[in-house]
């Protein structure tokens, strides 16, 4: 099953940690920031996508 | 290779957060703009009699079109939730890339609903999407519940997925975990707005973010795959 082969491309490590963390990171500032600003215009963002807002 | 992993991303969550955003002022908004109407008391569950009928849906969709910078920063916020999703469903993907279990934009689909279930349907069997003006435990506890129980949920679907021997098992447990500890609540109700109208906005939101994730999903993975297959 865990045979390589040529054709696969393997993703760097460091590729997928940076995408992550960049995802984790505007997560937080979407969802998740208390900030009042990020939370106005979020407000209704917040409320469709089910996070917990306030 | 991290340009193109980053830039299918991108392109995957804007497409993905603007069929999100219409889908939401379609089906979810109106909602949203009547229980804001709950809120601020300017309607009241109880107050009305049989004569005044409570629900009038035609009120809440002039708010659609009145309050522009309001709906403009919402899409722009979806489009920015999708982009984060997207990074972070394009990362996990690309990790069991490289234990070999290969991506094609079919089974981008199966990722897009496992996300869905991870980050919406989990989450929301403890806290089930509220509408404005609903009163809650603490933000910060039900935050910090609902970061734990997608993290959980996506650590067991990815065990029962991809795990070997017992890893399964341990995932169907780490499935169960967040709810067996439960979902900060309060002991009270306070129902500000009608539960018919709570109700609807939470299958509809649902709904909503369900179709997003499987575009998303599918997006993500074409696009990821589409040149280096090329």
């Amino acid at each position: 099953m865990t045979t390589k082969t040529l054709t696969r491309v393997d993703t760097s490590l460091a590729s997928i940690a940076l995408a992550a963390l960049t995802g984790v990171m505007l997560l937080m500032i979407a969802g998740f920031a208390q900030a009042s600003v990020l939370h106005d215009g979020a407000h209704d963002t917040r409320h469709a996508i089910a996070f917990p807002c306030h | 290779m991290t340009r193109h992993l980053l830039t299918s991303a991108l392109l995957a969550g804007l497409a993905a957060g603007l069929i999100a955003a219409l889908l939401q002022f379609w089906l979810v908004t109106p909602l949203l703009l009547e229980g804001e109407l709950y809120e601020s008391g300017i309607r009241s569950h109880f107050a009305a009699s049989l004569d005044a009928p409570v629900q009038s849906p035609a009120g809440a969709a002039e708010g659609l079109t009145q309050d522009l910078s309001r709906h403009i920063m919402t899409a722009g916020f979806n489009l920015v939730a999708y982009t984060a999703f997207a990074l972070i469903l394009l990362a996990a993907m690309t990790f069991a890339e490289r234990f070999g279990h290969p991506l094609g934009a079919r089974s981008g689909i199966v990722w897009g609903v496992c996300g869905f279930f991870a980050l919406h349907l989990a989450p929301a069997v403890g806290l089930p999407p509220e509408l404005p003006g609903t009163i809650a435990a603490e933000v910060e506890l039900r935050q910090v519940w609902w970061l734990a129980t997608a993290a959980a949920t996506a650590l067991g679907l990815g065990l029962i997925a991809f795990g070997a021997g017992l890893l399964p098992a341990i995932g169907i447990a780490a499935l169960a975990l967040p709810h067996l500890i439960g979902a900060p609540h309060l002991d009270t109700y306070f129902g500000i707005a009608p539960p018919e109208l709570a109700a609807e906005f939470v299958a509809r939101s649902l709904g909503v973010a369900a179709a997003s994730w499987v575009v998303l999903g599918w997006l993500t993975a074409y696009f990821f795959t589409r040149k280096t297959e090329s």
